[in-house]
C-alpha cells in the first residue's frame, strides 16, 4: 500500500484497520540467487538496488536478530560527504545525492534534515587544514565553505565563544547539506521496497557456515537450515571478521565498540551538527529535543554491544569543553555498537578470495552515511561481478600495496582511526 | 575494567594504553617476503572470545604486558610481562 495523504485520509475514516505489515515475514526457500547476509542499512539497501536495477532473479536478505538491530539503529544519524581521499570523495557524496531523493524514491519518510554541519576548527593550523578540505570538497562538485569565528557565533551562539575558553573557536568547514536522519526509518524504508520487489526478508534466521564446493560457495548453513546460493554478499559490518573467518579468509579489520549519548530533551538550542576540532566530539539535536552526541571508540577490541565508563567521561569531557552548560544536562541514556575498523579508516566494497562471495564491510565511523551509496555500489558488485566505478579504490587488496586511504594518517592501529 | 599488572597488582583500565593484537609475530628483519610483512601489519583474527593483546601500563610502572582479554564479556583470564609473550609466539613459530 502506497503511503499517501489520501491513504491516510482513507484509513483513518475506517478507524486505521486497514493498513498492512510494511514486508511480508518470508519464509526461507531452498535456493536464491543472490544471499545478503545482514539486515540492516547497508543488507537491505543493496537487496533494494539490486531487485530494482538489476535482473538477477531471486533475492533474500538473512537477518540474525531483527531489521535495524545493529549500527543501523545505534549511531548519532548524521550524513555528510566531507571526505577528500580518493574514491571516498565521490562516493559518499553520490551517498548525499541519494539521500537527497530517498524519501520520495522509498515512499517512506527518512525524516532526512540537511541542517548543515559545523566541523570547527581551533587553531590557524587547522583552519588551513579545513580549507584543503574544502577545496578538495569543491573541486569534486561538493558544498563547502569556509567560515570564520563570527559566522559561527551566529550560527551556535550557545558554543563556548568566551575569552577564556579553553579551546578557541577559529571558524569552521561548513556543508550545509549535512544534517541528520532517522535511522530505523531508513531500515524500515528500504526493507518495505525491497519486500515490494519481492525479496524475501527473513529474519530470527543466523548464518553458522558456508557450503562450499572447492573454492567456490553454493550456499550457507543456518539455523533455518540449508539455503542455496548463486551468489552471496556480506553485509555484517561489526562482525565482518567473524563471518569471513568462517570462510577461512583473515581480513584487514578488527571490531571496536563506539557509544553514542542522548540527553534529557531540552528547548531547541543547536540548529546544526557540530564537530568538535580539539577533541573528538560530534553532537546534534533530535526532534524529540534530546542532544544525541558521540566521540571515540572504547579503543580496544570489542565484540561487546555496550561501552564502558572511561570513555564516557572522556566524551563529556570534550563536550563541557565546547559547551560547558552541557554539563547541566541529565543523560538519558548510552549505548554502544560493534565497527568494522579497518587498517586504514576506509570501507572495503569487492570480491573476495571466495568465488562468488563478495564483502561489503569495514564502515568504522562512515557507516550510516553511507547507506545509499553503499547498497548501490555493493548490487552493481553482486550483479555484474566488478566494483562499481565509485568504489574501485575499496579493495581489499589495497593494504598489501600499500595504497591505503587513510583520511586520519594513523597507520594500521584499527583503534585510533 | 580492571587489568592485573604482574609488576604492579590490580588497577583500573585508565591507566593502561593499547597496543594491539598479540597474537602474530613480527617475521625476521631478514625476512624479505611481501605477503608475509603484509599479513603481519594488516591481517587479524580478530576473535569473538578470547584475545591475546598488548597494553602498556603507562600511569603505573610502564611496562609492557600481555592480556588474555574475552571481547564480549572484558573479562581477564591471564595476564604475563610482554616479553613472555613473545617467546610463547617464537616457540610456536619454531615448532
Amino acid at each position: 500500500m502506497r503511503y499517501s495523504l489520501w491513504n491516510l485520509a482513507r484509513q483513518a475514516l475506517r478507524g486505521h484497520r486497514g493498513w498492512q505489515p510494511a514486508w511480508r515475514d518470508a519464509e526461507p526457500q531452498r535456493h536464491y540467487d543472490v544471499i545478503i547476509i545482514g539486515g540492516g542499512g547497508h543488507g537491505l539497501a543493496t537487496a533494494y538496488y539490486l531487485a530494482r536495477d538489476h535482473n538477477v532473479g531471486r533475492i533474500a536478505v538473512l537477518e540474525k536478530g531483527w531489521l535495524g538491530g545493529g549500527n543501523t539503529g545505534r549511531n548519532t544519524t548524521i550524513v555528510r560527504s566531507n571526505y577528500m581521499l580518493g574514491d571516498n570523495t565521490d562516493f559518499y557524496e553520490w551517498g548525499m545525492k541519494l539521500w537527497e531523493s530517498l524519501s520520495q524514491d522509498l515512499n517512506f519518510n527518512v525524516m532526512l534534515s540537511q541542517r548543515g554541519q559545523f566541523n570547527l576548527a581551533h587553531s590557524d593550523a587547522q583552519m588551513d587544514a579545513a580549507r584543503r578540505r574544502g577545496n578538495i570538497m569543491r573541486a569534486h562538485g561538493i558544498d563547502a565553505e569556509l567560515v570564520d569565528r563570527q559566522v559561527v557565533q551566529e550560527a551556535l551562539p550557545h558554543l563556548d565563544f568566551r575569552d577564556e575558553a579553553r579551546f578557541p573557536i577559529y571558524g569552521a568547514l561548513y556543508q550545509g547539506r549535512a544534517g541528520t536522519a532517522r535511522h530505523d526509518a531508513v531500515a524500515w524504508g528500504y526493507a518495505r521496497a525491497a519486500d515490494a520487489y519481492g525479496v524475501d526478508i527473513i529474519q530470527n534466521c543466523e548464518v553458522t557456515g558456508y557450503t562450499l564446493e572447492g573454492d567456490r560457495v553454493t550456499g550457507v548453513e543456518t539455523s533455518r537450515g540449508q539455503i542455496g546460493a548463486g551468489r552471496v554478499g556480506l553485509a555484517v559490518a561489526g562482525n565482518t571478521g567473524r563471518l569471513a573467518g568462517m570462510a577461512g579468509l583473515r581480513l584487514p579489520i578488527e571490531s571496536h565498540v563506539l557509544q553514542a549519548f542522548v540527553s534529557e530533551s531540552v528547548k531547541p538550542c543547536l540548529d546544526h551538527v557540530v564537530g568538535f576540532g580539539a577533541g573528538h566530539f560530534y553532537i546534534s539535536q533530535s526532534d524529540k529535543g534530546g542532544l544525541v552526541f558521540g566521540g571515540d571508540l572504547d579503543g580496544y577490541n570489542s565484540y561487546a554491544q555496550r561501552g564502558n565508563l572511561p570513555l564516557l567521561e572522556d566524551v563529556l569531557t570534550s563536550g563541557v569543553a565546547l559547551m560547558p552548560w552541557l554539563s547541566r544536562v541529565r543523560l538519558l541514556r548510552h549505548w554502544g555498537g560493534v565497527m568494522d575498523m579497518t587498517m586504514d579508516g576506509s570501507p572495503i566494497i569487492a570480491p573476495t578470495p571466495v568465488e562468488g562471495l563478495y564483502l561489503n564491510g569495514g564502515w568504522c565511523y562512515g557507516g550510516f552515511k553511507a547507506t545509499p551509496a553503499s547498497g548501490w555500489c555493493f548490487a552493481h558488485l553482486l550483479a555484474e561481478g566488478e566494483s562499481h566505478p565509485l568504489t574501485q579504490d575499496f579493495t581489499l587488496e589495497r593494504f598489501g600495496l600499500g595504497d591505503q586511504l587513510d583520511e586520519k594518517g594513523m597507520g594500521p592501529s584499527p583503534w585510533a582511526h | 575494567m580492571r587489568i592485573h599488572c604482574p609488576f604492579c597488582g590490580e588497577r583500573d583500565e585508565h591507566e593502561f594504553s593499547y597496543g594491539g593484537d598479540a597474537m602474530r609475530l613480527r617475521p625476521d628483519e631478514s625476512n624479505t617476503d611481501q605477503t608475509r610483512w603484509s599479513a603481519y601489519v594488516f591481517l587479524r583474527d580478530n576473535p569473538r572470545g578470547w584475545h591475546q593483546e598488548y597494553w602498556q601500563h603507562v600511569h603505573g610502572c610502564r611496562a609492557w604486558i600481555c592480556v588474555t582479554r574475552n571481547t564480549m564479556s572484558h573479562e581477564v583470564r591471564r595476564v604475563c610481562s610482554a616479553q613472555e609473550r613473545v617467546k610463547e609466539l617464537r616457540a610456536e613459530a619454531s615448532q
